[in-house]
């Protein structure tokens, strides 16, 4: 479960070393390379889906529903509703990359500079900011986002007049707030561990206003460990996003999204398994080549990991 | 005693400040709050309506409002969950389902320690090894596969094909023990899975450095066995991160746990709590929400209070 890896990025112990002794530089090993590849096939497939030979993903192309692999010309077969896998596969992806990359956009700005500011202002506005993120952090992260899903949907029967973002912008703001406290509290606990290291003290003593010393001395050295939580928000997002749509909070019918594919495959298990398997295997695939560089990222730059 | 006054002040802060954040997010509907709860009013003159209104001080300021459901929750009033013919205290469901999604939790937290700590123990000591590498691996791999995967692979592979588990529902351990654990068996392990992977990876760090302390080479100098050394001397100065993050995961164990019990059936909190939200029952939200928060500090705070146990150095600092 990769919500996990949060907490285990939140709390893992810190390894206090000079990062000026940064580990010579090694050649990537063959798993970044297949990582990368892989994120890059499904990027490209997401954002040059529309230019490329495929059947509607959302209108019935099968002769039948559950059309087996490779029947029909169709290489992943039909799904229960006789559309097309394949480009509901590539459309999914799409949907569930694009929810999961604008909210960890969110949450990268704004949970990045309220770390940033509360980490370098150890003052009362820092200290009670913190607190705010750990109490936030109290309600579960997807209790939270199921809710605000909710609230911004708002309920067009009882309300039609009222004015409704697009569900997908729902989704990536709803994911965006869940994802604030967790990363800002992450870029808090290395922004502490950077202010106080001597470069900071030869800035300051060089009269160097806050504003330079946090945008230019410590963001930099940052930057990495938010670089790898981003990374991980991103495959998190990408199952949290699964997680609604198995409540059926995500995009509305028929839009898919690997969470809303797997969740419809589950009814067809017995007779046709593959319509489950194939976006269990795509989010597979793609959760962990983002965990393998996000841990490749930690490594390499040595990042500090506690936020305690 | 300051330690607990402190806690408790800490506690009361959390529960005032998730449940006014829960309060004014739900002050952002639009539309009438009566109407999205109570979407089909049958009672004559929509009565029912009105009743709401007036039961959950729709017609005080927001803070009146706030401070009349808290002293409604302190006293064990949930609030109700409303349908077309009236209201039911949530209480009700509340108390039939919380066993449900503790026991899954438990069961999972207590397998998941159960395995992690020897794999870990195992690859830390055969660290850089083969072993080691393997087991790495399969965490890895573990981490990366969702709760809920896991879920519909398991009881696709046993349940439908080998028909060894049931695919859905539940059965109360009063009610019969051994249909009870034949339940629980696909999403416990659906939640442990991810849950092994990430608490061996913790620990076997952990336990790489204490292994490289000074007092481990004493006592291997001394002779005692490498069990016994990995086993009383190793594991518990390096388990303090592991309890943290167990105290931590709950939060997404209850996350993991909704999505589960959503998808096979399981009647719990979880489905509980996605109910409140898909049927707007916000006031019953507002506590659920309330609740959870209360439960997961003060588990953190047990999980604090463990630390002293362990830890002679923390023990000798608070006293």
């Amino acid at each position: 479960m990769t919500l996990s890896t949060a907490t285990e990025a939140a709390v893992a112990p810190a390894v206090p070393e000079d990062a000026d002794e940064v580990a010579p530089k090694k050649r990537l090993p063959i798993g970044a390379w297949l990582s990368i590849a892989w994120l890059v096939l499904v990027v490209f497939l997401a954002l040059f889906a529309d230019l490329l030979p495929l059947h509607d993903p959302n209108v019935s192309v099968a002769s039948k529903a559950e059309l087996a692999p490779g029947e029909e010309g169709l290489w992943l077969g039909a799904d229960g509703s006789s559309r097309d896998m394949l480009s509901r596969t590539i459309y999914g992806g799409r949907n569930s990359l694009g929810i999961a990359v604008g909210a960890v956009t969110i949450g990268f700005v704004i949970g990045g500079l309220l770390g940033l500011f509360s980490g370098y202002f150890r003052n009362w506005i820092g200290k009670s900011l913190a607190a705010l993120f750990d109490i936030l952090l109290a309600i579960p992260a997807l209790v939270l986002a199921l809710s605000l899903v909710s609230v911004l949907k708002g309920d067009p029967v009882q309300a039609p007049d009222a004015f409704r973002l697009p569900t997908i912008l729902i989704l990536i703001l709803a994911l965006g707030v869940v994802s604030i406290p967790l990363l800002a509290r992450i870029t808090r606990g290395n922004t502490m561990a950077w202010a106080q290291r001597e470069f900071v003290t030869a800035a300051r003593a060089q009269g160097a206003t806050n504003g330079r010393i946090l945008f230019r001395e410590i963001l930099p050295n940052v930057l990495p460990a938010m670089a790898y939580i981003a990374l991980l928000g991103v495959a998190i997002a990408v199952v949290a996003e699964g997680g609604l749509a198995i409540l059926g909070a995500s995009l509305d019918p028929p839009a898919a999204t690997w969470g809303i594919m797997i969740n419809d495959g589950k009814s067809a298990m017995e007779d046709a398994p593959f319509i489950m398997f194939t976006p269990i295997v795509a989010t597979f695939l793609t959760v962990m080549a983002l965990n393998y560089l996000g841990d490749l990222i930690r490594d390499r730059f040595d990042v500090r990991e506690s936020a305690l | 005693m300051r330690l607990i006054a402190q806690r408790l002040i800490q506690l009361v802060v959390v529960f005032v400040v998730v449940t006014l954040f829960t309060a004014g997010l739900i002050s952002l509907v639009p539309g009438k709050p009566e109407n999205l709860v109570i979407p089909f009013d049958n009672t004559p003159g929509q009565t029912l309506r009105q009743e709401f209104r007036e039961s959950n001080n729709l017609d005080d300021p927001l803070p009146v409002r706030w401070a009349k459901w808290a002293g409604d929750f302190v006293q064990g009033d949930l609030g109700n969950f409303y349908s077309a013919s009236g209201g039911t205290p949530v209480r009700t469901r509340f108390d039939q389902s919380w066993p449900v999604s503790v026991s899954l939790i438990l069961y999972t937290q207590v397998l998941s320690l159960l395995v992690a700590i020897p794999l870990a123990l195992w690859a830390a000591y055969r660290s850089g090894r083969w072993t080691d590498k393997i087991i790495n691996t399969f965490a890895f791999g573990a981490i990366s596969l969702p709760s809920f995967a896991v879920a519909l692979l398991l009881t696709y592979y046993l349940g439908v094909q080998m028909g060894w588990v049931p695919t859905q529902g539940y059965v109360r351990l009063t009610e019969d023990p051994g249909e009870h654990f034949r339940h629980v068996i696909v999403p416990v392990l659906a939640l442990s899975l991810g849950q092994i992977a990430v608490y061996m990876r913790l620990l076997r760090s952990d336990l790489v450095a204490t292994l490289q302390e000074d007092f481990i080479l004493m006592a291997k100098s001394k002779g005692i066995s490498n069990g016994r050394v990995l086993w009383r001397h190793a594991l518990r100065p390096s388990s303090l991160t592991l309890l943290t993050v167990t105290g931590l995961s709950m939060g997404n164990l209850i996350g993991g746990t909704l999505v589960i019990e959503f998808l096979l059936g399981i009647p719990g909190l979880g489905v509980l709590i996605g109910e409140t939200v898909l049927r707007r029952q916000y006031e019953a939200l507002q506590s659920l929400v309330a609740v959870v928060a209360i439960a997961f500090v003060l588990i953190n705070f047990t999980v604090d209070a463990l630390y002293s146990v362990l830890d002679p150095r923390i023990r000798e600092r608070t006293t």
